[in-house]
């Protein structure tokens, strides 16, 4: 594949985005639409700066609860998997029930769980890491399943027991599948942190997150203030998926294919 | 040691997959002690089970094999196997791969360290330790998995097509080393391989199998002495010994289909 050169990977985006806010612009004077239906960026951008103090503050809570779901997910993922993957009678008997949570849309479950963890961080915290929680398992799994099989013939060679085969050759020769597993779920917590407090966050003493303003400013008709929010909570979603990328570029880069370079 | 006791031995061993045909059939071989055995046959003639059934990665259908006096599990401790690929494990370095098997029986840090050097230096990398596999050219790959399996001073060595993948100057270069290293090591070899000239180089014995099932067409001796360098490939008694081989494997060859 011929490659893009750098200036125009650069610039490319940024002439994109200049002709979607000139269109933005274009739809608002063509249509006649008013600020509380369509505000144009100035004006979303104006309405950040107004409520910067609450969507930074509402920030931190999100970000809370989407880091506690979402390293709980992680953690369990990762033991889950490690089950699933040592004792095929443990995959048979669980996947099939683990598929059927994941085919059930939070949406559904999560007045129940709010039921059950109560309202605030506990509840925000559950609904986190249900949604995050699948892609983990069933990535780590296929990893852990993955593993090269004259691997495994040059361990059994060399009298190495199950703990050994399971911690030195299928975890990590699984680490790229877990990773991707922690990249999905990176774009989901925040999701998932959100619209737990969307749903919940309101009987939270009035210290919710971004969800709990989407709600509000919805009911306040505070238009320009909404999309600030979906700006934050974008920006939000942003720090996560860096995170994540950081931590795979800090664990593969050395040795994993995806960070080969022309170099050689 | 019991010295004269033949290092591996099968007695007219069976082999087949599940219920699939019979991959290997009334298979007799005496492996003597110094022997290096070529395997060599069209694909399917079980060239590659022999190998298998030895290390214990497959047990016998019906027959008997002794490797080093015992079974082939209870053996493993003295033998090694090199791999048609490197198999090195891509997130160790050069040295985290040759040590592994050491590291795998609980072998000291320290202990298994200088081994895997003192390894590494012998297949001529004591310059790449800290190298990733995916830094190394598939000649370097291939001299790692060398040396990994040497760390384990194995009595017998395995060996499945290791240098298939190279190119034949590489190849022609790492033969001439195996023999070398052969020499200090004197280790017991069997090697599988589909190149003849490949066959001739190494080997005092050479069998040419037949597939469906697998058997033992015919079994050429290479007189040869060792130490072998590389200029025997250009003598007349060598090319002899590879039309003689090469003419077997096409009787054989005639049979499959």
């Amino acid at each position: 594949m011929k490659k893009t050169p750098p200036i125009l990977v650069w610039l490319l985006p940024i002439v994109s985005g200049v002709l979607f806010v000139a269109l933005w612009y274009a739809v608002r004077a063509g249509s006649g639409l008013q600020s509380w239906i369509l505000p144009t960026p100035a004006e979303i951008l104006e309405a950040a700066w107004r409520e910067h103090a609450r969507l930074l503050r509402a920030a931190g809570n999100t970000m809370t609860g989407a880091l506690a779901g979402f390293l709980l997910a992680g953690g369990l993922g990762f033991v889950t998997a490690l089950l699933l993957g040592v004792s095929r009678s443990l995959r048979a008997g669980l996947y099939p029930w683990l598929l059927v949570l994941q085919m059930t849309p939070v949406i559904v479950l999560t007045p129940i769980i709010v039921l059950w963890a109560g309202p605030g961080l506990p509840g925000i915290i559950t609904v986190t890491w249900l949604i995050s929680y699948f892609p983990i398992v069933a990535n780590m799994t296929q990893g852990l399943l993955s593993t090269d099989m004259n691997h495994v013939a040059l361990f059994r060679m060399a009298n190495a027991s199950r703990l050994q085969e399971m911690l030195q050759l299928r975890v990590p020769s699984a680490m790229p599948y877990y990773l991707a597993g922690l990249r999905i779920a990176a774009t989901l917590a925040p999701i998932g942190a959100i619209f737990g407090e969307y749903m919940v966050g309101n009987a939270a003493g009035g210290s919710g997150g971004l969800g709990f303003l989407v709600y509000s400013y919805n009911t306040q008709i505070k238009i320009p203030a909404l999309f600030a929010t979906a700006l934050t909570s974008c920006l939000l979603g942003f720090i996560f998926v860096a995170a994540v990328s950081l931590l795979n570029w800090a664990v593969l880069h050395r040795w994993h294919d995806s960070y080969e370079r022309d170099d050689h | 040691m019991e010295a004269a006791a033949p290092i591996v031995k099968f007695t007219s061993l069976q082999k087949r997959y599940g219920s699939g045909p019979l991959v290997l059939d009334t298979f007799n071989l005496d492996v003597a002690p110094g022997d290096f055995i070529t395997l060599i046959g069209p694909s399917g003639c079980g060239k590659s089970t022999v190998l298998k059934l030895i290390s214990g990665l497959n047990p016998a259908t019906v027959g008997e094999l002794s490797v080093l006096g015992t079974t082939p599990k209870g053996a493993r401790d003295r033998q090694a196997f090199i791999f048609q690929d490197a198999t090195l494990l891509p997130w160790l370095t050069a040295e985290g791969n040759a040590e592994l098997p050491l590291r795998l029986r609980g072998v000291s840090t320290a202990e298994r360290k200088a081994k895997a050097r003192e390894m590494l230096a012998l297949v001529g990398l004591d310059k790449v330790p800290a190298f990733y596999p995916r830094q190394l050219s598939g000649g370097m790959k291939m001299r790692v998995s060398i040396a990994r399996a040497l760390t384990l001073q194995p009595q017998l060595l395995l060996l499945d097509e290791p240098f298939g993948a190279l190119d034949e100057m590489t190849r022609n270069r790492l033969n001439e080393e195996l023999l070398t290293i052969r020499e200090r090591s004197r280790f017991t070899a069997m090697f599988v391989t589909h190149s003849v000239s490949e066959a001739v180089f190494l080997s005092n014995r050479i069998l040419v199998m037949a597939a469906n099932p697998g058997r033992v067409h015919a079994e050429v001796k290479v007189t040869f002495p060792y130490p072998r360098q590389a200029e025997l490939r250009d003598n007349s008694a060598f090319q002899a010994k590879v039309t003689e081989v090469s003419r077997l494997l096409h009787e054989v060859e005639g049979s499959i289909a």
